[in-house]
């Protein structure tokens, strides 16, 4: 199994939950984010007073799915989340050792 | 102008009165209520409470961290609160309270003796009177917390707010509004309240911050406005509730009410889109808190103009004021490092001595206002300035002993651990927001 963790643009988000679902991805978890890389930030004035906010607001996904399927759920956050501009985000890839249903019981790949 | 009016009708229908009245009146008649003017009162009176709670509340509230929300709307309300209970104490008898100097009011009617609902002044019951000036008082004093807030201890604005209030406040009510009082005598024209109320609530928290000391953290760190929403809230109620304050220091239902209304509009408007050109001409971008600003800076500059004014002079006075304010609050500010939090002073107390001097311009009938033909802008710009600065000097000097008086009894300021948590758990035990 493998978790696919991607920071993405927070307007991109429906495009790359319809992506992954068209891949068969049946669950994820999203969480607003801040963070900085390559793309500045604003800058913000209140009565005169300027603040400069490197942080940008982000949307990280996360995703497990089986081995199999983690290189077509990659490519299709790529290409959804894709604007060609700089800030579109990352994509990381991770080993998962377990996963448990918590409702059944049930583990790994028939938890997910 | 309103206090003359007041004080010549009490002693038995004054000039004013009688010209207006029929021919078959002219034997003087005994004072009474004119029902008009008395309901207008008692609604411009209401609206001044709502420039309070919630208006004023709002808009500092909303310019404050969201961990001092409470905080400060707390402090707004409860100063204002001790202010109307000590108004009825011993307030209003130092403010208009007979027999007294120049400077301070007769003690004749402390706790009210005497005034019943009979007593009539002007031509409004006195309770009315009486409670219309106490909502001044109230806001005054609540205004001078915009430059101590998120680091003022709540019991530290009550004790300084008491002291204030008595050795400030009411000596400087009495000698701009009652008709024995000194700046009264000298002919200054304040219709509102732009020395009694901005100057001396916007140099009182100059000097109340400048000992208080900077918030931690100012102005390194990030510290911005957790709700322009609500600020902007809080200004349309304090534009709305200032017509009762302007507009009702007529004190009555008149001509003079209607020409500070429309002045209450025009100034107000003509200042909160010069302070947005201000800032655009400054290379930033027109910002909702700089129109907000601008709103502030207009109505308290056209306070003492309000009947002072033609309402073009009213535009200008409100375009000076508000390009005036928006260079002491972004650029004067920085530069003399004075941690003034919410600008009380950038606002209040810059935007008041604009307007208290400017008035004696816009007088000027040459210039639309209601000043009469032989009318001397020189000798009333010298009389204006010398109530500036009087008031200056009295509001310096009664907040130094008063804030001090407030750290002797409770130490002022709030621990470093509570100001970086928040005055509203560390003050108050609560958040003003749970998700």
């Amino acid at each position: 199994m493998k978790l696919v963790i991607a920071i993405i643009k927070p307007f991109k988000l429906d495009d790359v939950r319809e992506a992954l679902t068209e891949t068969g991805i049946a669950g994820m978890t999203v969480t607003e984010v801040k963070g900085f890389g390559r793309q500045k930030g604003q800058t913000e004035i209140y009565r005169g007073a300027e603040y400069s906010t490197n942080m940008v607001p982000k949307i990280k996904i996360e995703v497990v799915c089986d081995s199999g399927l983690a290189p077509k759920v990659v490519e299709a956050i790529q290409a959804s989340a894709n604007t060609g501009a700089i800030g579109d985000g990352k994509i990381f890839v991770l080993d998962v050792g377990q996963a448990v249903r918590i409702r059944t019981g049930e583990t790994d790949q028939t938890a997910l | 102008m309103k206090h003359a009016f007041k004080f010549l009708a009490v002693a038995g229908s004054g000039a004013a009165l009688t010209a207006a009245a029929p021919a078959w009146a002219a034997a003087t008649p005994p004072p009474s209520v004119n029902s008009g003017d008395a309901a207008w009162m008692m609604t411009s009176t209401v609206l001044v409470l709502a420039m309070i709670v919630p208006g004023l509340a709002l808009f500092y509230g909303g310019l404050t961290r969201a961990k001092n929300m409470l905080s400060t709307m707390t402090q707004i309300g409860a100063v204002a609160c001790l202010a109307m209970l000590i108004w009825v104490m011993w307030g209003y008898t130092m403010a208009f309270g007979e027999g007294g100097s120049a400077y301070v009011g007769g003690f004749g009617k402390a706790f009210l003796a005497g005034v019943t609902p009979d007593s009539i002044s002007g031509t409004i019951p006195e309770y009315v009177f009486a409670s219309f000036q106490m909502t001044f008082a109230a806001i005054t004093v609540a205004l001078v917390l915009g430059s101590t807030v998120e680091r003022l201890k709540f019991s530290a604005a009550m004790v300084f707010a008491a002291v204030w209030l008595t050795i400030v406040y009411f000596p400087i009510a009495h000698m701009v509004w009652a008709s024995d009082g000194l700046f009264f005598g000298m002919g200054a024209l304040d219709f509102a309240g732009g020395t009694v109320v901005h100057i001396n609530a916007g140099v009182s928290a100059l000097v109340a911050s400048l000992i208080l000391g900077k918030r931690i953290g100012y102005p390194t760190e990030r510290i911005v406005p957790h709700s322009l929403t609500l600020t902007g809230v809080g200004t349309g109620l304090l534009w709305v509730g200032w017509f009762g304050f302007n507009a009702g220091s007529a004190l009555g239902a008149n001509g003079a009410a209607g020409l500070a209304m429309i002045n209450t509009f025009v100034a107000t408007a003509s200042a909160g889109l010069f302070w947005m050109l201000a800032e655009r001409l400054s290379g930033h971008k027109g910002s909702a808190l700089g129109f907000c600003s601008g709103i502030i800076a207009g109505l308290v500059a056209i306070t003492p103009a309000a009947g002072n004014a033609g309402p073009f002079g009213a535009i200008v006075l409100g375009a000076v004021a508000s390009v005036i304010c928006f260079y002491a609050v972004t650029v004067l500010k920085p530069k003399l490092g004075y941690d003034d939090a919410l600008d009380a002073f950038g606002i209040h107390g810059i935007g008041g001595v604009v307007g208290a001097i400017g008035t004696a311009i816009v007088y000027a009938p040459s210039l639309g206002g209601p000043g009469k033909a032989d009318y001397a802008m020189g000798g009333q710009l010298i009389v204006q300035i010398e109530a500036v600065v009087a008031t200056i000097v009295l509001a310096t000097i009664g907040t130094v002993i008063a804030v001090y008086v407030a750290k002797l009894v409770t130490g002022l300021r709030v621990s470093a651990d509570v100001e970086r948590e928040g005055l509203d758990l560390g003050e108050h035990g609560e958040r003003a927001y749970n998700y």
